[in-house]
């Protein structure tokens, strides 16, 4: 016989960090609940309770989507919410539910085996289509299935996740987010998604440590297990020894106590000890986010992804809805300044009638697609530009690769500012525009670009990826994307150099901005301004308040002069480590590394 | 009964919030409302069936309406379809 006591041996699952924080717990093992039917026959005189339990069970569903609705509406904004109508829409379909009831007295069924064949009819005509937004709908509406039948069933979803845990998925849709965020969560991990997935950004919004893209963790991760996750290395560990909970502990103590000192910081300029000052600014997408910029001590909005509008959405946003949100954003940042980068869709980010294409990251997107379509793009720019009236805001134009596009662009901003004259709006007639700098053209170019804008943002996610040709969402070349590259280094170095000759600042608002290990180098080349996701904001500007312009010059050289990406970490984790000691900085885990 | 073909005119078709206008505008008279496209017929006071019908721009749907308020349902309908369902 096989013993009951065995001891489970530590297993490691990296990931990527997606907000910080440290949690260890029990694992709840969150699957998208499929309820299973069967198919029992009743007799005449059940039909009418079998009917009741229909109508309770839809007037139930009815209640938990109307407050997940208002819920993700106060969280996410009434926008982003709209995905939830479409399913409480369903509820109340009086032809869907009175063919069901008919159908149950008819057929003489019990109610779910019922529900699942009428709503799986659409579904199958749904899944048939080829259209891709048809197969989304198809989803909307097995969601609904199964939480009828669930609540027919009298399941609770919910139910088992009781005291804190640590949420362990697939994926995290919105509604999941949401719902389990009024639990005690204490952390999220989940096999797929990146750092810019709805799941890692609601996280990081709602303070909740996560860890994502783990691949395999709902497969070795069971229900009650004991997981510890540590946000700020991307690493969950699932039965951890006493020895790496100690660690973690103190490393969780650590940031603690750090995190509690960088308060302290929040309200000063981020400037180095010889006065170079830096602008530092927060990346972020939803206006419900701007508190907790301010809280972080940010300086104004270094880039406002204005894609999130369209998320869920079977259409652009007019210019009404979009000046509503503009609005919101720069009242809220004011008197700091925002920077509203006009839509980028195509790529990896999808918009409304985002086509298929064979290189979509070659393809038709940002500043491109804008340009081939002048009314949406004018409605765009007099919404942004009447945001500004008085306020402190920038427009900037994404995926430049010509100076033809820069100026082609400016002519669309002068003929909004036109339009918005003779509707006698107001707005900011100096208005500054800039470009992000993310093509390999454009950086070459940087010197001929700067003379055409007021200033320019290093937008590293993408000049990354096209400078190295490496995809950054194919793992088999996660290896080859290194922003540490040294001709990503030389690349930064001359657009920062190109953009001070024109007499214009630059910026940097890719997630290397946000890298803690890349600030005294960036410090040190002469950037003028950072746009990093509002967590680690106080780290960054920590930094900043350590470290002379001066000696972070000789640091950037230094590390210009090495060949390879590795040898150039190397070198500044031990500039951090010598230089920065009271910083808890974590070159990677080394939880889980074989001694 | 009345039958009529209509074409949609909005660019992204009869998707969400299209699809609920045309319920609710079905909702308000007594008629029945039939929706037809290529041999495919759903009720037109069915959300869940409006949204089945993956109707581009540019593509036609056979309407029927019948009953005592016919006439005004079917002109009520023909027209929020020519109104792009007031999205543009």
């Amino acid at each position: 016989m096989e013993s009951e006591i065995t001891i489970r041996p530590e297993v490691v699952l990296k990931g990527i960090a997606a907000a910080p924080g440290i949690a260890c717990g029990a694992a709840y093992l969150y699957s998208k609940h499929v309820p299973q039917v069967q198919v029992k026959s009743i007799v005449p005189k059940e039909v009418e309770g079998e009917v009741q339990r229909l109508r309770n069970a839809t007037s139930r569903s009815e209640k938990e989507l109307s407050k997940i609705h208002a819920f993700a509406e106060q969280r996410l904004g009434s926008q982003n919410a709209r995905i939830f109508e479409a399913q409480i829409m369903i509820l109340s379909d009086q032809i869907l539910m009175g063919s069901i009831e008919k159908r149950i007295g008819a057929e003489l069924k019990n109610a779910e085996a019922i529900v699942a064949d009428e709503i799986n009819k659409y579904k199958r005509v749904m899944l048939a289509s080829p259209d891709e937004y048809m197969h989304e709908r198809a989803h909307d509406v097995d969601d609904i299935m199964n939480r009828i039948i669930r609540n027919i069933q009298d399941q609770k979803l919910y139910s088992r996740l009781e005291g804190e845990s640590i949420i362990v998925s697939e994926t995290l849709a919105p509604a999941d987010t949401v719902v389990f965020s009024r639990n005690q969560i204490l952390g999220y991990a989940t096999d797929m998604g990146g750092v810019t997935s709805h799941a890692a950004i609601l996280s990081r919004s709602l303070k909740i440590p996560a860890v994502v893209g783990l691949r395999t963790a709902t497969k070795l991760i069971k229900t009650g297990d004991t997981i510890a996750l540590d946000g700020y290395a991307g690493v969950v560990v699932l039965n951890p020894t006493e020895e790496t909970l100690q660690t973690l502990m103190q490393k969780r103590q650590r940031f603690k106590e750090f995190e509690e000192r960088l308060v302290d910081i929040a309200g000063l300029p981020a400037e180095t000890p010889d006065h170079k000052h830096i602008e530092l600014s927060a990346n972020i997408e939803f206006d419900d986010e701007i508190e907790f910029c301010r809280q972080q001590g940010s300086a104004g909005i270094g880039l406002f992804r204005t894609e999130s509008q369209l998320i869920g959405k079977e259409r652009y946003p007019t210019e009404e809805e979009q000046y509503e949100v503009y609005r919101a954003v720069a009242d809220g940042i004011s008197p700091h300044s925002v920077i509203f980068r006009t839509f980028d869709v195509g790529g990896d980010k999808i918009g409304p009638d985002t086509e298929h294409e064979e290189n979509p990251f070659l393809g038709w997107r940002g500043i491109r697609a804008m340009l081939d379509r002048p009314e949406l793009f004018l409605a765009q720019l007099r919404s942004i530009l009447r945001a500004s009236s008085g306020k402190n805001v920038r427009i900037m134009f994404p995926m430049v690769s010509n100076v033809t596009e820069i100026l082609r662009a400016k002519a669309m901003v002068e003929q909004a500012k036109k339009e918005l004259n003779t509707r006698g709006m107001p707005y900011d007639a100096g208005v500054k525009v800039g470009v992000m700098v993310e093509i390999p053209a454009a950086a070459v170019m940087a010197d001929q670009i700067a003379g055409e804008v007021d200033f320019l943002s290093i937008g590293t996610n993408d000049l990354i990826q096209y400078l190295l040709a490496v995809d950054r969402n194919n793992n088999a070349v996660q290896s080859v994307y290194q922003p540490f590259h040294p001709a990503v280094l030389r690349t930064i170095k001359h657009i920062i150099e190109a953009g001070h000759k024109r007499g214009v600042w630059v910026g940097m608002c890719g997630e290397m901005a946000g890298d803690p290990l890349a600030t005294v180098l960036l410090v040190g080349l002469g950037i003028d301004e950072l746009s990093v996701i509002p967590v680690v904001l106080p780290e960054i500007k920590k930094i900043i308040l350590s470290i002379r312009q001066r000696d972070a010059k000789r640091v950037a050289e230094k590390a210009l002069s090495l060949p390879t990406d590795q040898e150039v970490r190397d070198y500044l984790w031990s500039v951090m480590r010598d230089r920065l000691p009271e910083i808890p900085f974590e070159e990677q885990s080394d939880i889980g590394v074989p001694p | 009964m009345i039958e009529q073909t209509v074409t949609i005119l909005n660019r992204k078709g009869l998707h969400t919030r299209p699809a609920a206008l045309l319920v609710k505008t079905a909702a308000r008279f007594q008629s029945e409302l039939t929706l037809a496209k290529d041999g495919f017929e759903i009720n037109g006071k069915s959300i869940i069936g409006v949204m089945t019908l993956a109707a581009e721009q540019g593509s036609q749907l056979t309407i029927r309406v019948e009953g005592p308020d016919e006439e005004e349902a079917a002109a009520a309908i023909v027209a929020i379809f020519e109104r792009k369902f007031d999205e543009e």
